[in-house]
């Protein structure tokens, strides 16, 4: 998490009010109960460099409704690993609260996580690697087996998963969240250091699957393209300590997505309200940033 | 020289050697070496009457026992002492006693406080290695990577899962590294286990032949617990050691 891209021109709340007016946001509370609810008051990392601390996150707030895609963007550095980590239950040192009003016993629902690598235990085959996630990997056997085919990965799933090629690692590890049938989906930039057509046709895929599966998703990435294409709702990270300083429903629906001038125009929207929040920064803290 | 198959000049060395042994008894001519044809001879003989198996047997199963024993406890200790600080800092200072008490004074000390049994062979032995193991799978245990335990975690595996799939596969190796060094002092430590307490044994065997200056009974007996040793090393421990690490690249 070193930081490459740093902010020199810090949006403050005032901008930050400025962006919520200019851009076409939709109301957001309102609707049905969300699958979550997550309040982190204060977030912060021991510095060795100085012995104090290093805040990363400040009173970052946001609730996700049932089947909502919504996208974290932001320089590097700003904690968005962090915030998944946290909802995911692995970092439980923070002040805040999560909150799941979805699920009956107020506990984690079943969630799917899809690391920044795709982190396949290489001593195991791909389909053992999916079966070890499933409580009882015998009666969803069948569901595997279509989950593969539909990855296209059916006539690897006997290979170790070292052997096989990066971009078949990372739709493995997509096909291994995808098999808990989570409610709650968290992506850690998933599609990185992928050629752009290979990344293409994962992002078609995820899109694919998040219809036909609706699960509640979040997605964390430094490329407000592909935020546009694949999510229902932007939120905007500032530099640490990080805040959500913007805001914006994409509103393409499952017909926009598929059309690329569609996806294209609300982009440049977007962009428009992205370089207003992050300043002459744009450029560096989204490397899709075109004009 | 070089376009010989690896295998032919092992053969040709090893040969070398039984010549050599030959060449010098030759030479010698005198009991206190003997050829490799007399020393042959004498394992034969025991063998076939059965008191060479018995005293092998005597020892494979002191040995079998207390690796057991050292391989068990010397992981809990090693991959707790990896996995938390508290005990790493608390057990350190044993472990560097125990890594640097020499071999003899624990089996003299054994055998003083709990007498000369079967317990107190196979516990001094075991105590000779269990440092030596601690201190591979510490190691293993702190190169554990974080990224596959927190993908465990985050699809909520279980220990049990997490154990079997996730952590073992990481300390397998070291495991191997450990078995496979440990298993080469334990046959030295054992011989001297038997020679200073025990009434069975190639150790006691060889204490026999020493006090007898009973050269062929001691190259007879050494000869014949090397050749097992051998055997389980590259028979046994070394498949398993490939077998772990199949599926590396």
């Amino acid at each position: 998490m070193a930081c490459c891209n740093p902010l020199s021109v810090l949006p403050t709340a005032g901008a930050a009010e400025v962006a919520r007016v200019a851009a076409p946001v939709r109301a957001v509370s309102a609707g049905p109960e969300p699958v979550v609810d997550i309040r982190i008051d204060r977030k912060a990392f021991p510095d060795p460099g100085t012995g104090g601390e290093r805040l990363i996150l400040d009173r970052v707030g946001l609730a996700l409704r049932q089947s909502e895609f919504v996208a974290l963007v932001g320089p590097s550095g700003c904690g968005k690993t962090t915030l998944l980590q946290i909802v995911a239950g692995l970092d439980t040192e923070y002040a805040g609260r999560i909150h799941w009003p979805g699920t009956r016993d107020g506990h984690r629902p079943s969630l799917g996580y899809v690391f920044q690598n795709p982190r396949l235990l290489p001593w195991l085959s791909l389909r053992d690697n999916i079966a070890l996630v499933l409580p009882d990997p015998k009666a969803r056997a069948a569901h595997v087996d279509t989950l593969l085919a539909t990855m296209g990965l059916a006539d690897v799933a006997h290979l170790h998963a070292n052997r096989l090629s990066v971009g078949m690692q990372r739709r493995g590890a997509l096909a291994r969240a995808f098999a808990v049938e989570p409610r709650l989906l968290l992506m850690d930039e998933p599609f990185v250091s992928l050629d752009a057509p290979t990344a293409g046709q994962l992002r078609r895929l995820l899109l694919a699957l998040c219809e036909s599966e609706r699960p509640t998703v979040v997605f964390v990435t430094h490329d407000l393209r592909e935020a546009t294409l694949l999510a229902d709702r932007v939120l905007f990270f500032s530099h640490p300590p990080s805040q959500v300083v913007g805001e914006a429903e994409v509103g393409l629906g499952p017909e926009g997505r598929r059309d690329e001038s569609q996806v294209d125009s609300r982009y440049r929207e977007l962009n428009v309200l992205f370089r207003q929040l992050y300043g002459g920064d744009a450029e560096r803290a989204s490397p899709a940033g075109e004009p | 020289m070089s376009r010989l198959p690896p295998y032919a000049l092992r053969i040709a060395s090893a040969l070398s050697l039984v010549l050599l042994w030959q060449g010098a008894a030759w030479w010698w001519q005198s009991t206190l070496l003997p050829g490799p044809g007399t020393v042959l001879e004498l394992a034969w003989r025991d063998t076939l009457d059965g008191s060479l198996p018995q005293d092998l047997w005597a020892t494979l199963r002191r040995v079998a026992v207390s690796f057991a024993i050292a391989m068990l406890a010397g992981s809990l200790i090693g991959i707790l002492m990896g996995r938390r600080r508290t005990a790493d800092l608390l057990l350190d200072p044993w472990l560097m006693l125990f890594l640097n008490i020499p071999a003899l004074v624990l089996i003299i000390l054994s055998y003083v406080w709990l007498g000369l049994s079967e317990l107190a062979a196979v516990l001094a032995i075991a105590l000779n290695k269990i440092p030596n193991v601690a201190v591979t799978l510490r190691e293993g245990a702190r190169t554990l990577d974080r990224d596959y335990l927190e993908m465990a975690r985050s699809f909520r595996l279980g220990p049990r899962k997490t154990f079997l799939y996730v952590t073992l596969p990481q300390l397998l190796p070291f495991f191997a590294v450990a078995a496979r060094s440990g298993l080469a002092l334990i046959w030295k430590v054992v011989l001297v286990v038997e020679l200073l307490g025990r009434n069975d044994g190639i150790g006691f065997e060889l204490h026999l032949f020493f006090q007898l200056f009973d050269v062929t009974g001691i190259l007879a007996y050494s000869l014949a617990f090397i050749l097992v040793m051998l055997t389980i090393e590259y028979g046994l421990l070394q498949p398993l050691e490939r077998a772990a690490n199949r599926w590396r690249r």
